[in-house]
């Protein structure tokens, strides 16, 4: 903080942009969203306004890993569903088929997953570009394949059903609850992603993305680190797909599916690069606008898409990075006068 | 004699069938400004790639505080105490200036998952430092303007030492710059010259490839000539600067005085 302090007085003799204020903002940031969290029931009229709160809450767990690894270090993934998928029927096939206890199970399965990502990362992160998105996409693809044949294990495409979460003898139920469990998750992934990015590895991560020459000849071990950022963003996907499970009592392939992976990429995008808020925010419109467009029925895509064209046009940077740019120029201007 | 810092024997690299650097060696004492210039093409920038475990050579070995980095990755030769600027600018236009030269110090910072994940007071202390330090550094190369902008706000003179800076993060033991006055205007050179001077003055070893020749004859202890990637001349810069076949290389040999001058140095 002290150093901060001593930027903006220097700052403020030569330099007419305000300070930047890290700590505050990253405080700010994270009361307000708490704050969220807790008073949006309030104006719930019903439990199907959970349902949905729980689902984006969910989808936005995905979005903030996957954003580390796309908007921050600037690698691709179109398979990220399949982590999502595994994490959910790992956990259920352990709880379901071996008697784990559901609470051993989630961490389990995330784990895997985050073991997964690692021998597969290896060889795929090697690539970059198109490529690493074609092998990421293979990926997607395999798994969403293999949790629809193997149904002696998965329940094959019609799914399988799934051992509640329990704790202390207690089974957790009702939306409510599910909301409180799956809107601190959403806190604590918010909180642990802002710590990451605000840290020496943040600032390797977008060295990456910005020159991974220069990174590389900073001492960025650049193999190494998108290793990392690429179990990172799987354990988070898996934590949120193991969550989805046992909430909904029920798992289906199509959570593993690359049409899945897209729209997880898209809200990324929607929402903003490199951008935390921006994941949730993202994940947050993009699963809310395909209920309040149902009324529009055969219509309900093309306006889907119409919305995310205006989007980027109107918003390149996605949602919150292009409002939080304008902000900054406005309060310089205001400085100004 | 002290051991060189760096020490290249033997090095070559051929792109096809283009022998780019062919069968150089040469040594760079600890404490010195090395120079190496050479006409378009001479395999300048390729040695400097080559010098940084950009590109990984046929042959020869490289040697840096009697470590061998051959065919190791960029990262190691940064370890090994070299940082380097680039020609064509390769800033993190995705991050303020001030996090350009923090990034800097990726080798000096503890960079840990765990601390980082779980936001330890300690690590918001080495932060701060950090900042400071970085602080410190963009004033040193004349930056103090530019502490809150982004880089991709930044004209290209000030970016040109942003990268100096961000080099100098590391504190490295040898510093590498390619072509640092390229696209300056006259007054910029001359201050990147003062800056090269102040660098080697405080102890930093610094090798400088440069067409500027003004720049490259005031500030170099040592020059070394390439062309066609092999060493053509070296020695002193006023040595180099009399040699006749350095003068043939960079006019060509057309003329009777540069004939009458490598005639002279067969003689």
């Amino acid at each position: 903080m002290r150093a901060a302090a001593n930027v903006s007085e220097r700052g403020a003799t030569v330099a007419a942009a305000p300070p930047r204020r890290p700590g505050a903002a990253r405080r700010g940031g994270l009361v307000a969203l708490a704050l969220v969290i807790v008073l949006l029931p309030l104006g719930f009229p019903n439990a199907y306004f959970y349902e949905i709160a729980i689902l984006v809450a969910l989808n936005a767990i995905v979005c903030v890993g996957l954003n580390l690894l796309i908007g921050y270090a600037g690698q691709i993934s179109l398979g990220h569903a399949g982590f999502y998928g595994l994490g959910a029927y790992g956990s259920v096939v352990l709880a379901a088929q071996h008697g784990w206890p559901v609470w051993a199970s989630m961490p389990a399965a995330v784990l895997a997953v985050g073991a997964l990502a690692f021998v597969v990362g290896r060889p795929t992160l090697r690539l970059k570009g198109h490529y690493l998105a074609m092998a990421t996409l293979g990926l997607g693809v395999i798994v969403s394949i293999v949790l629809t044949n193997e149904d002696r294990i998965t329940g094959g495409p019609d799914g399988m059903a799934v051992p509640p979460l329990a704790l202390f003898g207690r089974v957790l139920q009702g939306e409510p609850l599910w909301y409180a469990i799956t809107g601190a998750a959403l806190w604590l992934a918010v909180w642990l992603a802002l710590n990451l990015v605000e840290s020496p590895v943040g600032r390797a991560l977008r060295a990456l993305h910005g020159s991974e020459i220069a990174a590389e000849t900073v001492g960025v071990d650049s193999t190494r680190w998108k290793l990392r950022v690429f179990v990172i963003s799987a354990l988070f996907a898996a934590a949120a797909g193991a969550l989805t499970a046992h909430y909904a009592g029920f798992v289906t392939p199509g959570k593993a599916s690359f049409l899945h992976s897209v729209e997880l990429v898209i809200m990324v995008v929607f929402g903003g690069m490199a951008s935390i808020y921006g994941a949730v925010v993202g994940a947050a419109v993009l699963t809310l606008l395909p209920q309040l467009l149902t009324a529009l029925k055969d219509y309900e895509m093309m306006v889907f898409g119409a919305v995310l064209i205006a989007t980027m046009i109107f918003f390149p940077r996605g949602i919150v990075p292009t409002l939080a740019r304008l902000a900054a120029r406005a309060r310089r201007r205001g400085d100004a006068r | 004699m002290k051991a060189p810092l760096l020490s290249v024997s033997d090095l070559g690299k051929a792109f096809g069938g283009l022998q780019a650097v062919a069968g150089l060696s040469f040594e760079v004492p600890a404490g010195c400004v090395y120079s190496v210039i050479g006409p378009n093409g001479a395999g300048k920038t390729t040695l400097l790639n080559l010098l940084t475990g950009i590109y990984r050579p046929d042959r020869g070995r490289i040697r840096l505080a009697g470590q061998d980095l051959t065919g190791q990755p960029t990262h190691r030769f940064a370890a090994a105490g070299l940082a380097r600027t680039f020609q064509n600018l390769q800033v993190f236009f995705n991050m303020s200036a001030l996090d350009n030269v923090m990034t800097g110090r990726h080798l000096r910072e503890r960079c840990a998952l765990l601390p980082a994940l779980l936001h330890l007071p300690s690590l918001a202390r080495a932060e701060a430092r950090c900042r400071a330090q970085a602080i410190e550094l963009m004033q040193r190369v004349g930056l103090q303007a530019w502490l809150d902008a982004d880089a991709d706000a930044m004209p290209y003179g000030a970016l040109k030492r942003l990268e100096i800076a961000r080099a100098l993060a590391s504190e490295p033991l040898l510093l590498l710059l390619d072509e640092p006055a390229a696209g300056l205007n006259a007054t910029e050179a001359r201050d990147i010259d003062v800056l090269i001077r102040e660098l080697a003055a405080a102890g930093t070893t610094v090798v400088l490839v440069e067409h500027n020749m003004r720049l490259v004859m005031e500030v170099s202890d040592h020059v070394l000539v390439l062309d066609r990637g092999r060493k053509l001349a070296e020695g002193r810069p006023d040595e180099v600067a009399r040699d006749p076949r350095v003068v043939e290389a960079y006019l060509g040999a057309e003329g009777p005085a540069a004939t009458a001058a490598t005639e002279a140095a067969h003689a």
